[in-house]
């Protein structure tokens, strides 16, 4: 100890020498640039390899439009729905107290576990037409498997715990102590719902819905096995993607692949948008 | 409005008194209170007194109706109150941590309470202003309306909490630790503030607390606790006088 106060002259403790600074950020900046950056610039480059009109072509076509439709439809379906459940559930095990509270959250974690290949197929086993529900659904006109409600299904399966998992912790946080505060002052059960819990959780909800926006767009694994792969009718984004890959036409698949990139960023850049427009209000309430 | 009965909730001054007929509480399989009875004349100030654990908190959040007993009867002016909702209480119940809602100005945080009442009986907006600024000057903070909870310091989030309890016209003032996060200071000048409040009130107030200095300087009655029961019930005086157990005698003289 006492040769470390004669060689070191008043660095903070947590602070490292220049040297170690340095090469950790670059450390950092190179993975990134390597891992991330590189990827995005490839997909865009290789999309407009043979210039602006090859790929707006490749996108014009029906199957293209289709497979836009479908992935938007799906995600306007299931991030609502999941947003719901999601809050629910984050409510319900983080202002009540019950026996085997620690079980619903591993439950709620289990689609982070179970490969989405298998999460598929256990919706083929259950809804498809050999199936007991499924043979009576298709029976009677409402096919599950290879249809919509299918992928629908399967994409909320997949992207079930990112509401809740962001919400749990901040409402963990934040206590009971406003929602009682709210019954004292009369209000309705639903009243301090919207007046108190979903004020306090409301950038966690929306970072939990955009996480979950953007996994329900890009899956793929639960929906190659639901979907069937039915060109025009039920190929998603991502399943046209592969499907033109294998088919050699590049230029399609990335132009594609650039769609829902763009997507993605879009809607990351909405969230730094709304947090720098309502940064005054984040910083009032977020110090407590 | 009706002139010619008078409305229950209209009657104003004439405070209420409470009974305790024989309460306990069990969470599982440990007792938080054994039967305990207690009754609070009307217009009282009382201190629920005893180390952590005691059960005072549990009482208190009975009798705001944030817990419910596992027997026995909690009564209004002489009337069953047991079943009674936690909003039908109308208990100005000001929490530990003052639980001010953080992402409302501290006007709209007292003005919550008379917001949430249902149309027929919710004053008009001008009224509700109105009674928002008299309160803040009740406080004497007469200036901080536009400010959010985490722009104040704790004696000052105290103040609009307890503002924020008394805008719903409670029956009672019911308060958990009301100066356990504050200061020495700040601590004694709160003291005068809530006996200030409570004589111009004369609301039937209870507050919990666990510094017995606290709870014989500033109420009329004591009630000390211990291990989910009731030692000693009796003036502060009395208490430093006559301690009834020896648990009573230990705690006070600590």
């Amino acid at each position: 100890m006492s040769d470390a106060t004669a060689t070191t002259r008043f660095r903070s403790a947590t602070e490292e020498t220049p040297l170690t600074r340095w090469l950790l950020v670059g450390l950092g900046a190179a993975g990134m640039a390597l891992l991330v950056f590189a990827p995005l610039i490839a997909v865009f480059a290789e999309a407009l390899a043979d210039g602006w009109l090859a790929a707006v072509e490749s996108l014009g076509n029906r199957d293209a439009r289709s497979a836009i439709q479908l992935t938007l439809t799906i995600a306007a379906i299931s991030v609502p729905l999941n947003a719901a459940f999601g809050i629910a559930a984050a409510w319900f095990i983080t202002k009540f107290d019950f026996r085997g509270k620690a079980f619903l959250i591993t439950l709620i974690d289990l689609p982070f576990s179970v490969s989405p290949v298998v999460a598929g197929l256990c919706i083929v086993l259950m809804f498809g037409t050999n199936s007991l529900v499924g043979g009576w659904l298709v029976a009677n006109g409402y096919p599950i498997v290879f249809a919509l409600p299918g992928i629908v299904l399967a994409t909320m399966f997949v992207t079930f715990p990112f509401v809740a998992r962001e919400l749990i912790p901040v409402m963990i946080e934040q206590g009971r102590a406003e929602e009682e505060a709210a019954l004292t002052l009369g209000a309705s059960g639903w009243r301090t719902f919207w007046t108190v819990t979903l004020p306090n959780i409301r950038w966690a909800l929306l970072y939990g819905v955009l996480l979950c926006n953007a996994r329900a767009m890009g899956e793929f694994g639960a929906v190659a096995v639901v979907s069937g792969k039915i060109r025009g009718q039920t190929a998603t984004m991502p399943i046209t993607i592969e499907m033109l890959y294998n088919e050699y036409l590049s230029v399609a698949a990335f132009s594609m692949a650039a769609v829902l990139t763009v997507l993605a960023l879009v809607t990351l850049l909405l969230k730094t948008a709304l947090e720098l427009r309502h940064a005054d209000q984040l910083a009032a309430t977020h110090r407590h | 409005m009706q002139t010619s009965l008078p409305q229950p909730t209209a009657i104003e001054g004439a405070a209420m008194h409470i009974e305790i007929d024989e309460i306990s509480k069990q969470f599982g399989v440990t007792a938080a209170l054994h039967p305990v009875s207690l009754a609070i004349p009307s217009g009282a100030l009382v201190a629920l007194l005893g180390p952590s654990g005691s059960g005072k908190t549990t009482l208190l959040r009975i009798l705001g109706g944030l817990e419910f007993p596992t027997a026995g009867r909690v009564l209004f002016d002489g009337q069953d109150a047991t079943g009674l909702t936690v909003q039908e209480r109308r208990a100005g119940f000001v929490f530990q941590s003052y639980a001010l809602f953080r992402h409302m100005t501290v006007f709209e945080n007292i003005a919550y309470g008379l917001n949430a009442r249902p149309r027929a009986t919710r004053p008009p907006k001008a009224e509700i202003a109105r009674r928002v600024t008299k309160l803040l000057e009740l406080i004497q903070l007469p200036d901080i309306g536009s400010r959010y909870p985490s722009q104040l310091s704790g004696g000052q989030r105290q103040r609009v909490a307890l503002a924020r309890a008394l805008a719903i016209e409670p029956r009672m003032l019911l308060l958990d630790e009301p100066f356990g996060a504050l200061d020495a200071k700040v601590r004694k000048e709160l003291r005068q503030g809530l006996r200030d409040i409570h004589d111009e009130t004369g609301l039937t107030t209870v507050f919990v607390t666990h510094d017995q200095e606290e709870a014989m300087e500033l109420a009329d009655m004591v009630v000390v606790m211990s291990m989910g029961r009731i030692e000693q019930i009796g003036k502060p005086a009395d208490i430093r006088a006559r301690p009834a157990t020896d648990f009573v005698r230990t705690f006070i003289s600590a």
